[in-house]
């Protein structure tokens, strides 16, 4: 996971000024509504809850289970951490948006050939060596980008510096396996909106463990299935005592039959 | 042309409801799934996947159980309601595709999944056993209309592989009606502590199979009122009794997991979810299980039609509180179906339904005596020597429900 980047957004530092909402519609060329909440126009949102402002985005998971949910492998997990999408595979089926724990990806309800939308952590702009537009136009370093480890560094020390302020837990440090977006507070998570009965495990092991049995359990299953017909078969063909004659029969009635067809 | 209702009432409704479906898929696909559906960001998945798809499913079980039994289990008796039980498994599964093709965003790229599967997705592995099982269906299915054609060679031609056929088909449904309930592992915490489980995969396999008997006898029973097919009471007495072993070992299991998962205290909450949890349980496992655990009742043609029917709606509750009520209250929004999903999952269970007649009508399935127009009765059912009944022959077309029937 060496050269993973992430962002690590604060809440004890933002003011709330929606300058990472503006920046990030003008990257993406969506109309500048107000936003209140992540939709298929609005990648990341600014909420106040609790007397701090928090940002809703894409946690882009270290193991995303939109990734792993999509039949079509529309959604896929990049060398520097970003998630990001591939319009031209997706089918609609909307998996990903149901299972993604964060309920993270939005969906183009009024178009007949509707994306998924959701973060791209800036994928585009990382390619060109730019850091994400949010992190770029942050005026308070309530969001930074850098290299995850890194950050995780930067945040545990805000943390013991600190413990007055902030509560004692990185967000996303290990929330379903980590993601590469973190978040550090100074008021339980739980009570921004962050759900607090994650695994601490990759969600996408729980389906794995299940997937991973199927070749095994087809060609065991398919052994079994054809002994029982095998078995019974036999054992019926020998009660019925009459083995060659049956077949014999069978011969002439598949010949009688041959002759009326013709 | 003549619609295979009796009754004009049905008719008009059949009318109403595709007229009002028709409308609704037209909505879906001129203005996008939004201007249809009650669906949003937050309730992603709705009615049409929690019915149409998973819930439609699970209603076709019947074909595989019944095929299973009767090929691989030698099981003959059930021999007379094999090819109803293909037939509602084959109109199912088309009819869950042309559900899902209205549901995705991008039915033109069904195939998709063919080509770009990701392994580690339940979804994909649904779809490609879905796909071949249709098939499989479709091929089983294929010997009923070889028959009525007298394509004798055809019928031959698949009545020897109907054996593997039949096994691949086992296979292809347990792996799938599992999956449905493997959908929802990755989801722990999207899905209300009731119905999240690990067991899910268990959970779906085996009330899908005591549902595909249920639906089996359901079926008949309809099909008796509504064409005057009588099926012997042995039979069902038979479903009635695979029915209840699988209730009862669900019920066992449900326990077993409750206890080791500590949700006990959470079937008292005064909550949304606990009612429709006991609703759930009590139509679709306790009382059915007490019903079919009194003999007399467990014998008599009512008892077990009504047993079916609770089965049933046990079933469809239980499905419909895993995909829809269950996730309510981690997506902080109530999602009620608008009447235009409502409508299209109706016209659905309609046009399986008028299907279901007309082939009753125009192909050998309960041994209707007007599918008889040209004899094609083969030589071996004239003349089948004793031991020919006995040893059951694999061969799909000759000794058909209608050779016991008519009798
Ligand atoms: S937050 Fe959701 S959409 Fe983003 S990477 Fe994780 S699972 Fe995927
Ligand atoms: S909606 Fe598209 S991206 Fe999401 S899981 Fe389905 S196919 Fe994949």
């Amino acid at each position: 996971m060496r050269g993973r980047k992430a962002l690590l957004i604060d809440t004890e530092l933002c003011a709330g000024c929606n300058a990472c909402v503006d920046a990030c519609k003008e990257e993406n060329n969506q109309p500048d509504v107000e936003t209140t909440d992540l939709s298929s126009i609005s990648y990341t949102a600014v909420i106040e809850k609790e007397g701090v402002y928090t940002r809703r985005l894409c946690m882009h998971c270290e193991y995303p289970t939109c990734v792993s949910v999509c039949p079509v492998g529309a959604l896929e997990k990049t060398e520097s951490g970003a998630v990001i999408y591939h319009y031209e595979k997706c089918i609609g089926c909307r998996y990903c948006m149901q299972a993604c724990p964060y309920s993270v990806p939005t969906y183009e309800w009024n178009s007949t050939s509707p994306k998924v939308q959701k973060c791209t952590m800036c994928h585009a702009r990382q390619k060109v060596g730019k850091i994400p537009a949010c992190a770029e136009a942050c005026p308070v370093e309530a969001t930074i980008f850098g290299d995850r480890n890194e950050l995780l560094k930067i945040a545990r020390k805000r943390l013991s510096d600190d413990p007055t302020t902030y509560v004692n837990h990185i967000y996303g440090e290990h929330e379903a396996g980590g993601s590469s977006v973190l978040f550090a507070s100074s008021v339980p998570f739980e009570k921004l909106g962050f759900p607090g009965n994650l695994p601490m495990e990759p969600l996408p092991n729980l389906t794995w463990d299940v997937l991973s049995k199927i070749p095994r359990f087809s060609v065991f299953f398919g052994a079994f299935l054809y002994g029982v017909w095998w078995v019974i078969d036999r054992r019926i063909e020998l009660a019925d005592n009459g083995t060659e004659n049956n077949r014999f029969n069978q011969h002439l009635l598949d010949n009688e039959q041959k002759k009326e067809q013709v | 042309m003549q619609l295979p209702f009796k009754i004009t009432f049905w008719r008009v409704l059949l009318a109403i409801v595709w007229l009002a479906g028709t409308y609704a898929v037209f909505v879906r696909f001129t203005e996008g799934l939004g201007a249809a559906t009650n669906l949003s960001d937050k309730f992603p998945w709705g009615l049409w996947v929690g019915f149409d798809v998973v819930t439609g499913v699970g209603l076709a079980a019947g074909g595989f159980t019944i095929a299973g039994a009767v090929y691989v289990l030698h099981l003959k008796q059930f021999y007379p309601v094999l090819r109803p039980a293909i037939l509602t498994a084959f109109l199912g599964y088309s009819l869950v595709i042309v559900g899902l093709l209205i549901d995705i965003g991008h039915p033109l790229r069904i195939y998709h999944p063919m080509l770009m599967g990701n392994a580690h997705s339940v979804m994909f592995e649904v779809a490609m056993c879905v796909t071949f099982y249709t098939s499989v269906l479709a091929l089983e299915f294929s010997t009923v209309v070889f028959e009525r054609m007298g394509w004798d060679r055809l019928r031959k031609w698949v009545s020897k592989i109907i054996v593997p056929l039949v096994i691949i088909g086992v296979i292809l449904s347990f792996l799938h009606q599992s999956s449905l309930g493997s959908l929802y592992l990755i989801m722990p915490s999207k899905l209300y502590p009731l119905w999240y489980s690990p067991l899910l995969p268990a959970f779906f396999l085996i009330s899908a199979i005591s549902t595909g008997c249920a639906m089996v006898i359901f079926e008949s029973h309809l099909s008796f009122r509504a064409f005057g097919h009588r099926l012997e009471k042995n039979i069902l007495r038979h479903l009635g009794r695979v029915m209840l072993l699988g209730l009862v070992l669900y019920l066992i299991l449900k326990v077993q997991d409750f206890t080791t998962r500590g949700v006990w205290d959470l079937t008292v909450l005064p909550r949304m979810e606990t009612y429709v949890f006991w609703l759930e349980m009590f139509l679709g496992s306790i009382a059915p299980i007490i019903l079919l655990s009194i003999k007399r009742i467990r014998l008599s043609t009512k008892g077990l039609y009504i047993c079916s029917v609770l089965t049933i709606a046990g079933f469809l509750f239980n499905r419909l509180n895993v995909t829809i009520t269950g996730i309510e209250a981690s997506s902080g929004v109530s999602y009620v179906p608008s009447w235009m999903e409502i409508s299209v999952s109706l016209a659905i269970v309609g046009m399986v339904v008028f299907l279901f007649a007309l082939a009753v009508r125009y192909l050998p399935i309960f041994g209707n005596p007007l599918a008889n127009v040209k004899k094609i009765t083969p030589p071996a059912n004239r003349m089948t020597p004793k031991h020919n009944a006995d040893n059951i022959t694999f061969d799909s077309g000759t000794a058909t429900g209608r050779d016991v029937l008519s009798s």
